[in-house]
Parts: C-alpha cells; sequence; structure tokens
C-alpha cells in the first residue's frame, strides 16, 4: 500500500479528479495549502507598492492505493496536471503500514 | 452653499430677530412663499437622508479595506462617531457653525449653545425664516456633513489606534474643529466676506477630514511592519467586494451632498440647478474612476481595484467645491484630475512613512485642494488667490489643532495599541469580538 501526496495548481483539480476518476480511483482527499518551491512566490503590487508572495496557494491531494496501482496513478496526475510552466508541482509517494475501514473494521488492500 | 444671507438667519437664539436677505430669486411668482418653504425643507430631508447613508458607504469601504483582524473595530469606530457626531453638533456645533447674529467674535468664533428646533406643529408665521427652509431640515442636513468629516478621520488610522482616544478626538472635531472653520464660510464668517466659494465643501468637509487624519497619522506613526528595511509593504484589504459597495453608497450619497447644498429647490432655476448637480458630480466620479483605472494600467502594469474606487471618490471630492457651473464634460475632466492625483499620491505618502490605510488623505485633503482651486476654472466669481489663501487658513487651522489635540491625547492617555495587541489584531484585544469568527474550522466543527 502507498499513500501518494501530490500538489498541484489549483486550477488544476478539477481535470486531475477526472482523470483519476478514470483510471479507476475511487477516493481521494484534498486540501488547500500554501507553499514555495523552486518557483519561490511571485510579486504582486498593491496601491502602487510591490510586494512577494512568499507562499503560493496550491492543492494537495492525497490518495492511498494498492502497489499495482501506483505507477498508473502518479503518471495520470503528471500528465493532467502539467502545463510545462513553473509551479506544476510534486508527486510524493509514501509506504503505508497499516489501513483499517471505520465502519467494518476490515484491514490492509481491503480497507481501501 | 451658496445662499449664506439666508441661512445666517437661522441656528441662533434669535433667529426671529434676523433679517433674511433674499439671496437670488428663489421665489418666483407663481409659486407660493409656503410652497418653497416645503421644497426647500424637502431638498434638505432627501439629502439629508443621502448624506447619512454616506456613513454606511464609508464604514464598508474602511471595512473591506483593513485586515480580517481589525474590521470589528473599524465598524465600532464607524457607527459610534456617527452617533457622537449627531450628540457633540446638537450640543454645540450647529449655533457654533451657524450663529446667525450672534456670534462671539464676529465672523471668527460662533455662539455657544445647544440647537433648539422649532415647535411642534409651528404656524407659517413662526417659523426661524420662512424664505428658507425649517430649521429640523436644515439642522439634520447639516448634521450629516459634520458626521461625513469624522467618518475621513477614521479610516487613515485604521489598525493601530485605541478605541477612545480616537473617540475623544472624534468629539472635538465634530463639535469644535469643524463647526469653527465652517462657520467662517458657510456661517458667513470672514473667508466668506473674503469672497471664498466652496460650494459643498472641498475644503470645508473633505480637506478639514484630511487634514484631521494626517495629524493623527503622524502622531500616530504607521503600523507595524509597513514600512521594514527601507521597503514599502503592503497590507492587502480583507474583503474588495465591501470597499467597492462602499464606493457605490458614498458616491450614491454624493447626490444628496453636492444636490442639497443648492440649499433651495423652491423655483425653475433651482430644481434644474439641483439636476446640474447630480448629473456634474456624476460625472467627476466616472472621470475619476476612469483616470485611475487607465494610469494605474500604465504605471503598474496591472488595473489597482482600491485605487480606481479611491479614484471615483477623488473626482466626487473634486467636483464637491464647484458642482454647479461645470459642464458635462468639465465636471468629467475636474473629476479625471482627483483620479490621477490618487494614484500619484498614494505612493507619495508612503515614501514621507505616513501610512494611509484606506487612502482618504489623498482622496479627502490632496483631491479636496485640488477641487476648491478647480473652482476658477468654471465659475467667474472665484478668484485663485482668495481659494489660495482661504485653503491655507482653514488647513493651517485644523491640522495646527488637530496635532494639538492628539498630542494632548497621546501624553494623557496614549492613541496606540500594544505591539502585541496590533500584531493580534484589534478585534481581538479592544473588542474581543471577531468580524468573521467562523471562518476556516470554527465553521465545520460547531
Amino acid at each position: 500500500m502507498k499513500l501518494i501526496t501530490a500538489v498541484i495548481k489549483p486550477f488544476k483539480l478539477e481535470e486531475v479528479r477526472e482523470a483519476l476518476t478514470g483510471v479507476g480511483v475511487q477516493g481521494l482527499m484534498v486540501s488547500e495549502v500554501k507553499g514555495y518551491g523552486r518557483q519561490s512566490g511571485h510579486t504582486e503590487i498593491y496601491r502602487g507598492a510591490e510586494y512577494v508572495v512568499n507562499f503560493v496557494p496550491k492543492i494537495r491531494l492525497e490518495i492511498a492505493a494498492p502497489d499495482g496501482d501506483v505507477d498508473k496513478i502518479v503518471e495520470t496526475i503528471s500528465s493532467t496536471a502539467r502545463t510545462g510552466k513553473i509551479g506544476d508541482g510534486k508527486i510524493f509517494v509514501w509506504d503505508i503500514e497499516q489501513a483499517m475501514r471505520v465502519r467494518t473494521g476490515e484491514q490492509g488492500e481491503d480497507a481501501l | 452653499m451658496k445662499t449664506l444671507l439666508n441661512r445666517a438667519g437661522l441656528g441662533a437664539a434669535s433667529i426671529l430677530a434676523a433679517t433674511p436677505v433674499m439671496a437670488e430669486s428663489h421665489v418666483a411668482p407663481d409659486v407660493s412663499q409656503h410652497t418653497v418653504f416645503i421644497l426647500n425643507s424637502l431638498l434638505f430631508l432627501i439629502g439629508g437622508f443621502l448624506v447619512m447613508w454616506m456613513a454606511a458607504g464609508f464604514c464598508m469601504l474602511e471595512a473591506g479595506l483593513v485586515r480580517s483582524k481589525n474590521v470589528s473595530m473599524q465598524l465600532t469606530k464607524n457607527v459610534a462617531l456617527f452617533s457622537l457626531a449627531a450628540i457633540g453638533y446638537w450640543l454645540i456645533g450647529f449655533n457654533l457653525m451657524y450663529p446667525g447674529d450672534g456670534w462671539a467674535i464676529a465672523g471668527y468664533l460662533g455662539a455657544f449653545s445647544p440647537t433648539t428646533l422649532e415647535p411642534v406643529g409651528v404656524a407659517a408665521d413662526a417659523v426661524g425664516d420662512i424664505t428658507y427652509a425649517s430649521v429640523g431640515s436644515d439642522f439634520f442636513f447639516q448634521l450629516m456633513f459634520c458626521a461625513a468629516t469624522a467618518s475621513i478621520v477614521s479610516g487613515v488610522l485604521a489598525e493601530r489606534i485605541k478605541l477612545w482616544p480616537f473617540l475623544i478626538f472624534t468629539i472635538i472635531l465634530v463639535a469644535i474643529i469643524y463647526p469653527i472653520q465652517a462657520s467662517w464660510k458657510w456661517g458667513g464668517g470672514f473667508l466668506d466676506e473674503l469672497g471664498f466659494l466652496d460650494f459643498a465643501g472641498s475644503t470645508v468637509v473633505h480637506s478639514v477630514g484630511g487634514w484631521a487624519a494626517l495629524a493623527g497619522a503622524i502622531v500616530l506613526g504607521p503600523r507595524i511592519g509597513k514600512y521594514k528595511d527601507g521597503r514599502i509593504n503592503p497590507m492587502p484589504g480583507s474583503n474588495l467586494p465591501l470597499a467597492t459597495l462602499g464606493t457605490f453608497i458614498l458616491w450614491l450619497g454624493w447626490f444628496g451632498f453636492n444636490g442639497g447644498s443648492q440649499l433651495a429647490m423652491g423655483s425653475i432655476g433651482d430644481v434644474a440647478d439641483v439636476s446640474r448637480i447630480f448629473a456634474n458630480t456624476n460625472a467627476a466620479a466616472a472621470g475619476g474612476a476612469i483616470a485611475a483605472l487607465i494610469l494605474t494600467q500604465i504605471m503598474f502594469g496591472k488595473v489597482d481595484l482600491t485605487m480606481v474606487l479611491n479614484g471615483a471618490l477623488a473626482g466626487l471630492v473634486s467636483i464637491t467645491a464647484e458642482p454647479l457651473t461645470p459642464s458635462l464634460g468639465m465636471a468629467t475632466i475636474i473629476g479625471a484630475v482627483g483620479g490621477l492625483i490618487v494614484v500619484f499620491s498614494v505612493p507619495m505618502l508612503d515614501k514621507f512613512k505616513i501610512d494611509d490605510v484606506v487612502g482618504a488623505i489623498p482622496v479627502h485633503l490632496i483631491a479636496g485642494i485640488w477641487g476648491t482651486l478647480a473652482v476658477v476654472l468654471t465659475n467667474g466669481d472665484a478668484s485663485i488667490a482668495t481659494q489660495i489663501i482661504s485653503i491655507v487658513i482653514v488647513g493651517v487651522f485644523t491640522f495646527v489643532v488637530s496635532l494639538v489635540v492628539w498630542l494632548i491625547l497621546k501624553a494623557a492617555m496614549g492613541i496606540r495599541v500594544t505591539e502585541e495587541q496590533e500584531l493580534e489584531g484589534l478585534d481581538k484585544s479592544e473588542l474581543g469580538m471577531e468580524a468573521y469568527p467562523e471562518f476556516g474550522k470554527g465553521s465545520q466543527f460547531t
């Protein structure tokens, strides 16, 4: 079992969700986050004064998946979220030690 | 407010003794004196409640341009200052501003007494001035101008001033500072005799609010972190829809502000003049907004909405000293110059490290000076020298007295919250009440 954490541009969320549904992903978690990577923020102007916005708004997706589905999911996210411009985001894959469905008590991949 | 001679008969204790002089041709032969009185009073009442609504405009504009941690405080200040203006103007302000022939020092210092209205169901032969309007309508209308002056101050000093010192200053402003200088022009005082022209108050209202605010901003200092290491650190407003709504409300209220200042609606000439004023006022606001729209695009590469809002208001302030005589085209240009002034003077104030949260000093003070000068463009009775002298006299008086009051308040009780309170936000530290308590997690879990 793996946890795929993807940080993407907010306006790509709907497109990515549709693509993931298309490859059989049945559940995902979404949160609004701010941060910076190599893009390291951007400048904006308010009332004539420039200022740096250090933390850029992003969307974080979290998907728990059986090992066999991971490559497909990562590929789907990266191809859908890509614009080719700076700030497209990152994808991280983690090991999951255990999972449980609260309602039934099922464990492991059955719980996903 | 051009018909001063009529006005001089009102407000003082000796209203009946005054002999009002008929100014201009307000009474057409086919309209009875009673009808003129009724229509004039109606103009004041309609104008007055429109100007009252400007309090809502200022309130929403300021609520939108401060950060969310200071919104409740800004709302509190606005409702409190409006209410204090109502009391202060009744107790002292109105008769200080319009002493009639009851001047304490002729032409310079008016009468100190509370305002009394005409009795219930007053008869035509017992009204204060049958050629003018009811005392109640006049008082109500004038009060709203006084309150508008105080509203200007609150936005400049936002996000760092303590509530009570601000309110004490407001009382002094509405009861003493504003009425005294306004009596010099509108009460028939020495500036009026000098030939100073300020129809609805580019100087008497707007610059005065701006000067008082400027003095306060200097004594108070900028917000923490606004000017750091030689850089300007913008603190974007929390709610631009509210700021835009506030601007439109002010724009609406301005029709009462300028239109009502015709002070007469009892003849074809007067009602046509009121109509001209409405149209010109609107044109100037549009000119100011468009000028700021274009100039911010050119200067900053993107349009800045908050500057466009300020630009519309600066256009309104610019036309306020003379909304009657310009053509529609000239009104648009006068307003547009006001809009340009805002875009240039906002960064200029930042260079001097004067932290004006909502842009009220450019809008009301600097555009107010421009509007007062612009009277000479279309009104042949105006003299540029007299306009300048009057701007300086009113400016020096208001700025110096305000500065002294602010310094006394600072020494006596402190006018600024602590650093920790400021960083936490005045909503929590001064009020213990947040404007948006359900933003974030709260709304989902409670």
